[in-house]
């Protein structure tokens, strides 16, 4: 059975890479914020991946990945240009709202960068300021830097040691665009659920509409499982087919933490067991060489 | 020589039991519980039906089988024949004969179970189903192609009973599945000990014959919308059968513990994603070792077994009513309780209570007692105050009900109804032209078999609609029964051979 072939990959760091995959309907249909569910191989898990960007022209969409769990870091190895995909579907979720806003600050964090991407585009050819407020660890990790300058009026960078751009979390990013800029009207965050959620208390009370893209685990991705569940002020919603944007303000995020921790003991174990293997492949290998 | 007469008292009078994985060997693997009959017991068993003049089986089937044609070929041992009777209506007996609730359908009004047992109809069924499998027949009838694109999304029962009608109308047909496998709830839902996926893809391998074509990896609505399959793609007409997959909660404190999830979870995860194979395959599963699963219909009972199977040491099932208001089939209640299952009836959950890690320890439950009976005619429970108790687990399962999935709603202009599921008429028409729909997605969750009357009912509502010939239509005159006399029409009662008695002649 054909797969979702490869067309393009880079990498960007020892744990994040990015890949394009050429799938011309998914293309066509892809709108910002919305995701994908990709089985690497027939025996794979169902992870879900934002799509970071898309060319309709090329008939590909890309998808940005950090190799953290078992599945992530087995695509790190084996995902080269010209291999394939086993399952690709989507484009999945309600696709991003992007209303009037006249000043938008688009923040991506970490793992985040990428799937905000595609929001900070819409924004400014809606005819938005859009001021885009990136956060890596350090300067080696900064990718997209050229991407986002070239759709946003400002690109704010943010480093953990400050070897590059502002010193600090992107929250310190925001708040300087935050006190230089009083007409923000909306605030698009992207990241680790820790950064969304102080994103969201950045923000809160001050008439700043916040939008979140959540993460929480995923099977199926299309409503029948309920493994997506959040709570969003008193009631539930599910994350692939209500979310996966919601309103920052409205969400329990200590509650997104703690169930994204349900599968640990299983995900951990399977990383070892894969880092075993890889190793032991190595020492056979440097065997055989010799 | 004349057929030996069969009356209630010179058939077997016991009905033929089956052969079953010994109960506490089966509750640790997911092979098959019921080993379906042998050719001889099948036989036994077919001779237990009394060919009765009345049909009440027919009239309990949901799609009108002719049971009692099936069964005679049976006894004639013309087992092709009976597999032929059987997919004139129902296309997957291999199937329907293993999940069907054949006591609340066929079975229940069974003429011979007025007396004694019942004839086990579903296990003829399911006899002549897997007899085709193994000898592999395949019905491929002349097919004259028509040029008409029919587009069915879902690959579940609905869905395969369209595709097969319509194929067989000439139509092209594209099955489109969002998950990687074709086959919907029989693949993900029903485990492999209830429905052992290798049928399901050979019932799906017989509709690839047929000229059915599967595109999985698609999302409908999404991936592109009704209106361009219409629009640009080119299809004619399309059948949605989506299925009601979304999960329910109760909204009661502590669902967000780690160790809570919906049946649907569970069961895809280790149906579909063989999560029971971890670390041959990647999804993570984490089964409980003190399950309780909340619920009493199938997907409970479902739930309930494979925890079993998965290695807990302990499974409880709660459910707010008493077990003969249970909605799951009899056969699984009874085969869940042989495994050792605890049943706690008349018990609902008000609380799930977690450990200083966030994970489930125990659930709060209380006693319930039946009152008035509500709107669905059960008797509604009512809380016993101060019946509180505690039941330890590491695990809670939801299999409470489902809702709409909200997909086909959000993407699509159709007409819903205000629980979300597509409005049809008496035809299955929705409110779109040539765009219908059948199975959970109009009716709620439901059973496998209605599902695939709805869609065959469809499919013959879209031929209607496409211009194609019925073939489903019996172009008979229609002729009372009362209007017949000793058997002939009304149009033959002045022949001289027939002359009706008057009351007055000696």
């Amino acid at each position: 059975m054909p797969g979702f072939n490869i067309v393009a990959r880079e990498d960007f760091s020892d744990v994040s890479f990015l890949l394009e995959v050429l799938h011309p309907q998914l293309a066509q249909a892809a709108q910002p914020g919305q995701f994908v569910i990709v089985m690497l191989h027939d025996h794979g898990e169902r992870i879900p991946l934002t799509i970071a960007d898309f060319d309709r022209d090329r008939g590909t969409i890309t998808l940005v990945i950090q190799a953290v769990g078992k599945t992530t870091r087995q695509m790190q190895q084996q995902c080269r240009v010209g291999t394939d995909l086993h399952a690709v579907v989507g484009p999945m979720g309600i696709p991003s709202h992007v209303g009037r806003a006249k000043k938008v600050v688009c923040i991506g964090g970490g793992l985040g960068v990428a799937p905000v991407f595609p929001q900070a585009r819409a924004y400014a050819q809606a005819g938005a300021h859009v001021i885009a407020v990136l956060g890596f660890r350090n300067r080696d990790l900064v990718f997209w830097k050229d991407r986002f300058a070239a759709v946003c009026d400002e690109v704010q960078i943010c480093t953990d040691d400050g070897s590059a751009g502002v010193k600090g979390q992107v929250t310190t990013g925001l708040a300087q665009v935050l006190a230089a800029h009083p007409d923000v009207d909306e605030v698009v965050a992207i990241g680790p659920p820790v950064m969304m959620k102080a994103c969201a208390e950045a923000t809160r009370g001050k008439g700043i509409k916040t939008v979140v893209s959540l993460n929480p685990v995923m099977v199926d991705g299309t409503g029948m499982c309920g493994g997506c569940r959040v709570k969003i002020g008193t009631g539930i919603k599910f994350a692939c087919v209500d979310g996966p944007d919601f309103d920052a303000h409205a969400v329990d995020f200590d509650d997104l933490m703690a169930r994204l921790g349900r599968y640990r003991p299983t995900e951990q174990a399977a990383l070892r067991k894969f880092d075993d293997a890889c190793r032991l492949h190595r020492l056979a290998g440097d065997a055989d060489a010799q | 020589m004349a057929a030996k007469k069969r009356t209630i008292r010179t058939i077997p009078q016991a009905r033929t039991p089956m052969r079953e994985q010994p109960p506490l060997e089966r509750a640790h693997n997911f092979k098959e519980v019921a080993l379906g009959y042998s050719p001889a017991e099948a036989l036994v068993e077919a001779d237990r039906c009394l060919q009765c003049p009345d049909e009440p089986c027919v009239r309990g089937c949901p799609v009108g089988i002719d049971i009692p044609a099936f069964i005679a070929k049976i006894t004639e041992k013309h087992y092709r024949g009976a597999y032929e009777v059987i997919t004139d209506t129902n296309l997957l007996p291999s199937v329907c004969g293993r999940v069907c609730p054949q006591e609340s359908q066929c079975e229940g009004v069974c003429t011979v179970g007025d007396t004694l047992e019942p004839v086990a109809i579903g296990r003829l069924e399911r006899f002549v189903g897997d007899m085709a499998i193994d000898q592999k027949w395949v019905n491929r009838p002349y097919i004259e192609k028509n040029g008409l694109r029919v587009g069915i999304i879902g690959s579940g029962p609905a869905g395969m009973a369209c595709a097969a009608d319509m194929a067989k109308a000439g139509c092209e047909v594209i099955v489109y599945e969002a998950f990687q496998e074709p086959g919907g709830v029989l693949k993900y839902g029903i485990p492999d000990f209830r429905l052992p996926n290798d049928v399901v893809d050979v019932e799906i391998d017989k509709l690839r014959q047929l000229g059915v074509a599967f595109e999985c990896n698609t999302l409908v609505g999404r991936l592109f919308t009704i209106e361009q399959m219409l629009t640009q793609m080119g299809f004619h007409a399309v059948f949605i059968g989506t299925g009601a997959g979304y999960p329910s909660f109760m909204g009661i404190p502590g669902e967000s513990l780690n160790g809570v999830l919906s049946a649907n979870e569970l069961l895809t995860r280790c149906n579909l994603m063989h999560g029971r194979d971890f670390p041959d395959f990647d999804t993570p599963l984490q089964p409980g070792k003190r399950v309780a699963v909340i619920g009493a219909g199938n997907t409970a009972m479902d739930a309930l077994r494979v925890s079993l199977r998965l290695g807990a040491d302990q499974v409880v099932c709660l459910y707010r009513r008493s077990r003969s208001e249970a909605p799951a089939r009899a056969e699984e209640i009874h085969h869940a309780e042989q495994e050792g299952v605890e049943f706690h009836w008349l018990t609902n959950p008000v609380e799930v209570l977690g450990d200083s890690g966030k994970r489930v320890r125990a659930i709060r439950c209380q006693k319930m007692e039946l009152g008035e009976a509500d709107s669905s005619g059960r008797r509604r429970p009512l809380p016993i105050a101060g019946s509180e108790f505690e039941v330890e687990c590491d695990s809670v399962v939801y299999a409470i009900g489902t809702n709409a999935n909200p997909i086909i709603g959000q993407t699509a202009r159709l007409k819903l109804d205000k629980r979300g599921y597509i409005e049809t008429d008496a035809k299955l028409a929705t409110s779109m032209a040539g765009v219908y729909a059948g199975g959970d997605i109009v009716t709620g969750a439901a059973t496998v078999i209605e599902a695939m009357g709805a869609g065959r009912k469809a499919a013959r509502e879209m031929k209607s609609y496409l211009g194609l010939r019925d073939t489903m239509a019996v172009y008979e005159p229609e002729v009372a029964h009362a209007a017949r006399r000793f058997g002939f029409a009304p149009e033959e009662h002045g022949y001289s051979r027939v002359r009706v008695a008057s009351s007055s002649s000696p």
